[in-house]
This record gives C-alpha cells, sequence and structure tokens, in this order.
C-alpha cells in the first residue's frame, strides 16, 4: 500500500486544460491531470484514444497547443533549454525499447549522465552497475542490446531512464511488445521501483498492476479523461458506460 | 494412435542422437560440385580452359619471356618481340613525380610514404577515434610542407611543379577528408526543420548532381576567377580541389541522408528522452549508427572519388595519368604506350582493389554480434 491520494502534497506533474490537434483531428482534449510527488497513476484507455499521446506531450516529445503542462515546478514552454532541463529530470520507458544498438548495455546506461551531466566515467560505470543489479542483469553489462531478450532489454531501458536519478518515470506500454513469459520479470522491477517511492505515469493494460501500485487510475477514451478514480473504486463500481465496456472487453 | 474419421496422423519417438550423415569433401569433390556439376557448367568449364591455352603462352611470351625490362636505348625494344617494361623503368620517374623537380623527388616519395602509411593505419579499427582525423589533418600538413617547400631549408615548389602519383594522393586525401564532414553536414541541412537552411542545402545538391564532374571543374578553374577581387587569384590546384571536394560532397550527402532515414524514429525519441542536446544526439546516436548504414556506398563514392582525380589533368593539373601521358610525348619512347598504360592500369587497380577489400572487410566486421 502507498500514501493515501487524499493527502497530496505537493504535485509534480500538472496537465491543465491541455489541448493538442494531429493536423485538423484533436487528439487531446481539455486534459486536466495532477499527479503528486511519489504518486503512481495508470493511464488506461482503447487504442488511438490519446494516451501516449499524453505522457509524450509530458516531456514535449509531442507539442501541445493550449493549455499548461508543468513538471517540478517549470511549465514546457518552446525554449529548448528549459525542454532539456525538463527531460532531465523525467525518465521515460517506451514500448518498443528504444535501446540503442551501437552501444553495449554499460555504454547504454552511462551515455545521459556523462553527457549530460559531466559525471566522470568510473563513477557513472559504478552507478550502472549498482543499477543493473537492481534490475537483475549485471551478467549482461558488456553485451550488445541485439543479444538480450525482450524482457531484459526492457530492464535495461528502465535502468537507463533511471541513471538520471528522474523525479517522475514515464511508461508508454512497457510491457505490451514483450512474450507472455516475460511481462512478470519486467512488472517486478516496476512494482519494487514503485515501492521504493518513485513517482510514475503509467499508460498500460495491466490490471493486476494497476490494482497493486496504483493511486489513481485514469481511463481515456477519443481523447479526453473519461473517468478517474483509485484502483478499487475503478474496478468494482467504475461510472461511466464506456469504461464498464472497456473493462468487459479486457477483463473478459 | 488414431482418432476416428480423420487422416492426419504421426508416429511417436524417435532413434537416439547420432551425428550427421557423411560428407563429401576434397579437391575432386570440389571440382564436381563447382565445375561439372551439370552439362552447361561443364561445358563453360572447358570452353574456359580452352581460351586460357589459347591465349595464355602467347600472354605469357609477350610480358615475361620475350620482354626487355631494363634498356635506356629503345632499339633494343624494337629488336624484341615481347613487352617494353623498359619504358617503365627508365620513365618512372617523370609519370610518379610529373614536372616536380628531379632532385626533390625524394620528398615526394615521403608524401606518398605518409599518406599510404595514414591509409593503412586508418585500416585498424582500433585507432578509429577522433584523434585519427586530427592525425589525418596533421599527414596532410605534413604532406603540404614537403610538396611546397619554402620551410625548413626546403627548397620552394610551387604548385604548378606537382605532378604524378603525389598529386593524386593528395587531390584524393584532400576530397575525402573535406567531402565527408561537407556531405555529413549537407545530410543534416537537408533534414532541417529550418527551412532556409534545406532550401541551402537542398539546392547546392541538386545542382551539384545535376551537371557533370568535368564542368565543376572547369567553373572552378575558369569561372572562379571572375567572381574573385581584381589581383586577387586563387590556385589551380585549389580551384581543382575545392570542385572535387563539392562535387564528392553532393553525392556523398544524398547516401548519408539515406542512412539517416533509416534510423528508427525511437532512437531519436530515446535520445530526446535522455535530454541530449541535438548535437550530442546527432554525434553519439544517430550519426554513428547512419554512418554504418551507408558505409559500403560510402566506400563506393569514395574508390570513385579516386578515379575521379584523373579528370584533373583536363585543366591542366598533372596526376599519374596526365604525367604518364607527358612522359610519353619522348619520341623514342612514344611507341611503347601500351606498356606505361599497363602499369598506371595495375597501380590504379592495386589502390582501388585494396579500398575495395578493406571495405568488404569493415562491413564484415561491424555486423558481428550486433543487430544493425
Ligand atoms: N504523429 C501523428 N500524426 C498524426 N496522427 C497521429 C500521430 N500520432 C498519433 N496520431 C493519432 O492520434 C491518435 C492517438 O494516438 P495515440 O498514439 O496517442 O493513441 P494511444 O491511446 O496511445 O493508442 P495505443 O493504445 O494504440 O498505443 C490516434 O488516432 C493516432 O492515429
Ligand atoms: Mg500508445
Amino acid at each position: 500500500m502507498t500514501t493515501p491520494p487524499a493527502q497530496i502534497q505537493e504535485a509534480i506533474v500538472e496537465l491543465r486544460g491541455v489541448n493538442k490537434w494531429f493536423d485538423a483531428f484533436h487528439v487531446l482534449r481539455d486534459i486536466d491531470l495532477t499527479v503528486g510527488r511519489g504518486e503512481k497513476v495508470v493511464v488506461c484507455g482503447p487504442s488511438g484514444s490519446g494516451k501516449s499521446t499524453m505522457i509524450r506531450c509530458i516531456n514535449r516529445l509531442e507539442e501541445h497547443q493550449e493549455g499548461d503542462i508543468i513538471v517540478d515546478g517549470t511549465a514546457l514552454v518552446a525554449d529548448m533549454r528549459a525542454i532539456e532541463e525538463i527531460r532531465r529530470r523525467v525518465g521515460m520507458v517506451f514500448q518498443s525499447f528504444n535501446l540503442f544498438p551501437h552501444l553495449s548495455v554499460i555504454e547504454n546506461l552511462t551515455l545521459g549522465p556523462i553527457l549530460v551531466n559531466e559525471m566522470p566515467q568510473d563513477e557513472a560505470e559504478a552507478e550502472a552497475m549498482s543499477l543493473l543489479k537492481r534490475v537483475r542483469i549485471p551478467d549482461q553489462a558488456w553485451k550488445y542490446p541485439g543479444q538480450l531478450s525482450g524482457g531484459q532489454q526492457q530492464r535495461v531501458a528502465i535502468a537507463r531512464a533511471l541513471m538520471l536519478k528522474p523525479k517522475v518515470m514515464l511508461f508508454d506500454e512497457p510491457t505490451s511488445a514483450l512474450d507472455p513469459e516475460m511481462i512478470n520479470e519486467v512488472l517486478d522491477v516496476m512494482i519494487e521501483l514503485a515501492d521504493d517511492g518513485m513517482t510514475m505515469i503509467c499508460v498500460t493494460h495491466e490490471m493486476g498492476f494497476a490494482r497493486k501500485v496504483a493511486d489513481l487510475v485514469v481511463f481515456m477514451d477519443d481523447g479526453e479523461i473519461v473517468e478517474a478514480a483509485a484502483p478499487e473504486p475503478f474496478f468494482d463500481q467504475p461510472e461511466n458506460e464506456r469504461t464498464k465496456l472497456f473493462l468487459s472487453q479486457i477483463l473478459h | 494412435m488414431t482418432v476416428a474419421n480423420t487422416i492426419s496422423r504421426a508416429e511417436v519417438g524417435a532413434s537416439p542422437r547420432r551425428p550427421p550423415p557423411a560428407q563429401e569433401s576434397g579437391a575432386v569433390h570440389w571440382l564436381k560440385k563447382n565445375l561439372f556439376s551439370s552439362p552447361f557448367n561443364t561445358a563453360m568449364t572447358l570452353l574456359a580452359l580452352w581460351a586460357l591455352f589459347v591465349t595464355l603462352p602467347d600472354v605469357i611470351a609477350w610480358a615475361f619471356l620475350d620482354a626487355i625490362w631494363r634498356t635506356d636505348d629503345p632499339a633494343a625494344c624494337r629488336a624484341a618481340a615481347g613487352a617494353c617494361w623498359a619504358v617503365i623503368t627508365e620513365k618512372h620517374r617523370v609519370i610518379l613525380f610529373g614536372t616536380f623537380p628531379y632532385e626533390e623527388h625524394w620528398r615526394g616519395t615521403l608524401a606518398i610514404v605518409a599518406i599510404v602509411g595514414m591509409a593503412i593505419i586508418s585500416a585498424f579499427k582500433r585507432f578509429w577515434s577522433a584523434w585519427l582525423f586530427g592525425a589525418w589533418l596533421a599527414a596532410i600538413g605534413i604532406v603540404l610542407v614537403l610538396l611546397l617547400g619554402g620551410v625548413f631549408g626546403l627548397t620552394p615548389t610551387g604548385t604548378h611543379q606537382w605532378g604524378g602519383l603525389p598529386l593524386t594522393l593528395l587531390m584524393f586525401v584532400g576530397t575525402v577528408v573535406g567531402g565527408m564532414p561537407a556531405a555529413v553536414l549537407l545530410a543534416l541541412g537537408r533534414r532541417s526543420s529550418l527551412p532556409a537552411i534545406k532550401a541551402l542545402c537542398v539546392g547546392f545538391i541538386e545542382v551539384v548532381r545535376g551537371v557533370p564532374l568535368i564542368t565543376v571543374l572547369f567553373m572552378a578553374s575558369l569561372m572562379f576567377p571572375l567572381f574573385m577581387p581584381e589581383g586577387m587569384t586563387i590556385d589551380k590546384f585549389l580551384r581543382a580541389q575545392i570542385g572535387m571536394i563539392l562535387f564528392f560532397a553532393a553525392y556523398a550527402a544524398e547516401i548519408v541522408r539515406g542512412g539517416l532515414q533509416a534510423i528508427p524514429r525511437g532512437q531519436y525519441e530515446a535520445a530526446d528522452a535522455l535530454g541530449l542536446s541535438y548535437r550530442q544526439k546527432t554525434g553519439r546516436i544517430i550519426l554513428p549508427q547512419a554512418l554504418k548504414i551507408v558505409l559500403p556506398a560510402l566506400m563506393n563514392d569514395i574508390i570513385r572519388a579516386f578515379k575521379n582525380t584523373t579528370f584533373v589533368s583536363i585543366i591542366g593539373l598533372f596526376d599519374v595519368l596526365g604525367a604518364t601521358a607527358t612522359a610519353l610525348e619522348d619520341p623514342r619512347w612514344v611507341l611503347y604506350a601500351q606498356e606505361a598504360y599497363i602499369f598506371i592500369f595495375v597501380l590504379y587497380f592495386a589502390f582501388c582493389y585494396s579500398m575495395s577489400k578493406y571495405s568488404e572487410h569493415i562491413e564484415r566486421d561491424l555486423s558481428k554480434g550486433r543487430n544493425l
């Protein structure tokens, strides 16, 4: 169990009236979402509902057109320096891992701190080894991403994102590209991370994970937030018809 | 066990593991498999053997047995039935160094050694780093000092006196060393989100690709001076060099762009998500992968750049081929152009073939153990 959502001490990510269009297509509509420090938010919804677009706006992989996004006290504006600064405080894990295939596992991890924080190489490597232990693959440090299984690659990707000591972690369907037997090894790492108090925003359809770690579950459909509640009420007494339909489809 | 009304069935169980069946091997097997595997293949093999049998003795007799290797008297060649390789022993200084002053040829030799040496060092992957690029710049500096003279008590020798192999090699290296960075910048510029930069790069690439190299060289040699302020001239060698660089850069830029396009969007996003700057992202993530993908195509262009250096003789520079033509103006040896050009053929082939083999080697090396 984590901190009860009632006592939000401090918001670390805030989206206020966020709207976004892809050309004429209104993909995000009046999104309001606040994430408290140390809290975990799970986002779910049907394909094409705008979940990826929303969390990609938080580190400016996508640009929103209306509304405010405030990350760790800094508003996201069209200033490259501010954006890079925010990206360093926000870690991201992708569905397709996106490891750098030309670099070894350890180089994938140390690249960020060495380039961004000018950390000395030996210090970065020590840090990397301790994170690889934490995601339980220290013996793969000198391999290349292409030599690892999907589950191992995704754990490397999580470790890479943690190297910059982010204040928030964004996950975009981190287990959807994995074979069933590898999903749990990644979820276990994420649960551990949650237990350590990391702030997390996670797009996923792993409802067991949502029940276990989420402080808030958000259901999106057609570019809007349709329902948002703590896990128990969300799963046990959903209010909106669209939510009920969606849950019946994925929980059979 | 069979199920009623189904045809599908499977036999359960197997014998224990055993080694694979014996493979035929040895020379006879190789011959059978590669040269006599079918009637057509057999016919082609016999035809090739017959062609060799008919031509080879004559070729060997002409090129080796009846050849004259050394003489300073062309009459001796005329008397012989074979090749007159003496034209090369006699004229190799002019062929290799053109109009460079005779007593200074040692400087030309050192320049060749410096460039070929650097090329060999660059072939080893363990030397690949930013240092290597610096080392090349230093080597080019040394070659320039050797060829230009005027310092350290060396007799000054202007570019109008340059010629032969040092000129060919320097022109080639200058083209690649100057052209590669330009190509990368052009390729990046072509994908830039800034319209002005993009238009400039697209315009340059399309214009240069739209004209033959000879035209670029003529432009460089005849037009540049027209645009220069009164009394100011740029050296002829430099003008040709700039023309070669521009031409190479335009082609290589399109190759590099192909590599950039092959990099998945996720690589850019992962780099962005780490907060890397544009330069860090491009230099450490995107370019290394893109260049690796297009390396074979780039090597192809580099080899072509080597051969393209022969075009500079058209605007009055004596590269190795041009210098050979000059050497053959000597009426005593003019009959033996064939032998001289065979020598040039072998020389170019040796350079291009080693580059080609080398590119095959790194290609294989780079694809080892990585999923790219
Ligand atoms: N770069 C883009 N240009 C145009 N339309 C886009 C772009 N990216 C996404 N879209 C569209 O925006 C909508 C929302 O996409 P998004 O990827 O955010 O959905 P999602 O909820 O993450 O879906 P999924 O569960 O399939 O990942 C979709 O209709 C998609 O086709
Ligand atoms: Mg998505």
